[in-house]
């Protein structure tokens, strides 16, 4: 038991990486030997995801370093900065790793009956495994370089999967999309870590966060990964390949790809907070997350409500959400230098931004399966051409009902409390950013309930009148999404004070970051 | 005065770049698209290993080293392992350009389009 939770973070990124490539073998002996394997594989990540978290809501931050006598050896002796492999788990990183870990499962889970008897369903595990690693080993990653390796990881298995269904024209474009917009922000990633590197000799975070100047080298390496990291979590003005790549992604890998843009968004609250915590003072960072924000919520939802194609219609919405997000994130970014308001607001709007995140990945998932158990049975994604479902897909309409409440803001489901936190905290920072934020919220309401009536309600279609309801595993797979909705919703104080508030005072105390890495440093 | 300047290859990297960007921003293209993201790949793998480069440092072999300043071989490996994550980056490209291609019979990114609004 020691063993597992002193190595857990090092497990958690390995075994995925290595079942990956075990998969390919296994599908040899058949389908049903390696749908087990896999989720054995994924069961016994669960169960070190679970005590990992135990272990940091004990015990706090953890480091683990690759190669020392002792995992928490970071700087070795005679040295003045970490020299090797650092992992560096605190609660902001455990938070994202257990969004990832329940969304995977839940694509997994659901994955087994959607893709039986088509082709190349090793590879598709794999790739599944893949991103997973990926996006495990950006949660924890304590070095630059690291976050830039993992991130392509992730973006390469994106893309593959995307682009799962080749015989598609427009799955392999989205997947095309996803990949040069990866590739083009990775490499400006690795440019700012290049001026990063230059200037401190360090490419450990907590090393730079501890030696960083704020010279005009660092402002731009900050531009550079902002941009870069804003293009990842599809961000408007730079979110044009957002609705494109979810929409073409098979069901089972939307959610994952999804989750692993608001890596990307972790990524960029990694960087600000952490490397740049101390000079982030003038409120004009603040500002320029929280414009970026409100953008992306009023242009996202404007480009979804006119949308026919269900799933394209969610996507613009991941958008618009992702805004209430940075919106909750830049105020209490912009007010981190005044201690009384981040006290009296400051905190609650992160806290609510950061709430969002996993609220967000949990219902925009299950309404992905949703959309795409209709897809499964009806094969068509466009609203015009759905009527009446809801006679013979109970249980997709009741999944859908859940998730397009939650999104709206609707109690007792989980959006609700988290954009009543933003609301609260943003109208006392300024009253017209809140109405926005409703009003959004609002037209979500309007879109999301309008494809409910065309799609579930109306007469029967003589087309769909032998339509079935989808196979268990993909009720399974979005009932555990559903539920944890519901729970969130219906007890956030618990899961705000559990996971969610030792998630935002790990991002605002970015001091406990660095010395965890570089303590013995006087 | 030396034959070449110290920061010739900071000018040619900031070249590729730049070139880089125009190309992905403005070819149609997509086999050229990728020609750019190949070029952005030089110009910051450049960039990173003339970060490294020290005048009449040794190479960082502990064997019957010779005196004098070793090189720090870190910028080295960074882009070793960044020029392999670039070929797989680029072929998994090339391998959706030739699926779009089967599709649509073309590779300008406006005629192969199926996504939009």
């Amino acid at each position: 038991m020691d063993f597992l939770t002193t190595n857990s973070p090092a497990l958690i990124v390995a075994i995925p990486l290595v079942a990956a490539f075990i998969i390919p073998l296994i599908n040899r002996t058949g389908d049903r030997v390696r749908n087990t394997f896999t989720i054995a594989v994924f069961a016994l990540i669960s169960f070190l995801v679970a005590i990992l978290a135990v272990n940091i809501h004990t015990v706090g931050i953890r480091i683990y370093t690759f190669g020392a006598t002792a995992a928490d050896l970071a700087v070795p002796q005679g040295y003045i900065v970490p020299v090797r492999i650092i992992f560096e788990v605190d609660a902001m990183s455990i938070f994202m790793g257990i969004i990832v870990t329940v969304v995977t499962l839940a694509a997994l889970i659901y994955s087994l009956h959607f893709l039986k008897g088509k082709t190349g369903q090793g590879r598709f595990y794999a790739l599944m495994m893949l991103l997973y690693a990926g996006m495990m080993g950006l949660a924890f990653t304590g070095d630059m370089f690291n976050l830039f390796v993992f991130l392509e990881i992730a973006s390469i298995a994106g893309a593959a999967l995307a682009s799962y269904r080749t015989n598609l024209a427009d799955a392999v474009e989205g997947g095309f999309k996803y990949i040069v917009i990866s590739a083009v922000s990775a490499l400006l990633v690795l440019f700012a870590i290049g001026l990063l590197y230059a200037q401190y000799d360090v490419l450990s975070i907590a090393a730079i966060a501890h030696f960083i100047q704020y010279t005009h080298l660092d402002m731009i390496a900050l531009g550079l990964l902002g941009a870069a990291f804003v293009m990842k979590l599809a961000g408007v003005p730079l979110h044009m390949w957002a609705p494109d790549t979810y929409t073409v992604a098979p069901a089972g890998s939307t959610p994952m790809i999804l989750a692993a843009s608001y890596m990307s968004m972790y990524a960029l609250y990694r960087v600000t907070f952490t490397i740049y915590g101390g000079f982030i003072n003038t409120g004009a960072i603040g500002w320029t997350v929280i414009i970026i924000g409100l953008l992306s919520m009023f242009i996202g939802v404007m480009m979804a409500v006119h949308q026919t194609d269900i799933k394209r219609m969610m996507a613009y919405h991941a958008v618009s959400q992702g805004g209430y997000m940075l919106l909750g994130l830049g105020v209490g970014l912009a007010v981190i230098a005044d201690p009384a308001a981040l006290a009296s607001y400051g905190r609650d709007a992160m806290n609510g931004g950061v709430f969002h995140i996993i609220n967000h990945v949990f219902y925009k998932a299950l309404l992905f399966m949703a959309a795409e158990a209709i897809f499964f049975r009806i094969g068509t994604r466009d609203t015009n051409k759905m009527g009446g479902l809801a006679r013979n897909m109970k249980w997709t309409a009741g999944f859908y009902i859940i998730g397009a409440l939650a999104i709206a803001g609707i109690p007792p489901f989980n959006g609700f409390a988290s954009k009543l936190l933003i609301y609260e905290s943003v109208l006392k920072f300024n009253p017209v950013l809140a109405v926005i934020a409703m009003f959004v919220s609002l037209v979500t309401l309007a879109s999301f309930a309008k494809v409910f009536y065309s799609a579930f309600t109306g007469p029967p279609m003589p087309a769909y009148k032998e339509v079935k309801e989808v196979p268990r595993s993909l009720i399974v797979g979005m009932s555990i999404l559903a539920v944890l909705c519901i729970f969130f919703g219906l007890f956030p104080g618990l899961i705000v004070n559990t996971i969610v508030a030792p998630a935002t005072d790990a991002l605002i105390n970015h001091a406990s970051y660095i010395t965890a890495v570089m303590g013995a440093v006087p | 005065m030396e034959l070449v300047p110290a920061n010739f290859p900071f000018l040619a990297s900031a070249l590729l770049v730049g070139v880089a960007f125009y190309i992905i921003l403005f070819k149609r293209n997509l086999i050229k698209l990728i020609m750019g993201v190949a070029m952005l790949a030089s110009g910051v793998n450049l960039f990173i290993v003339a970060l490294g480069y020290r005048a009449g440092g040794n190479a960082p072999i502990y064997t019957d080293v010779p005196p004098g300043p070793m090189v720090l071989s870190v910028p080295q490996a960074l882009t070793l392992t960044s020029i392999v994550i670039n070929v797989a980056v680029l072929a998994l490209m090339l391998t959706m350009v030739v699926h779009i291609y089967r599709h649509t019979g073309d590779v300008d990114s406006e005629k192969s389009r199926k996504l939009k609004g």
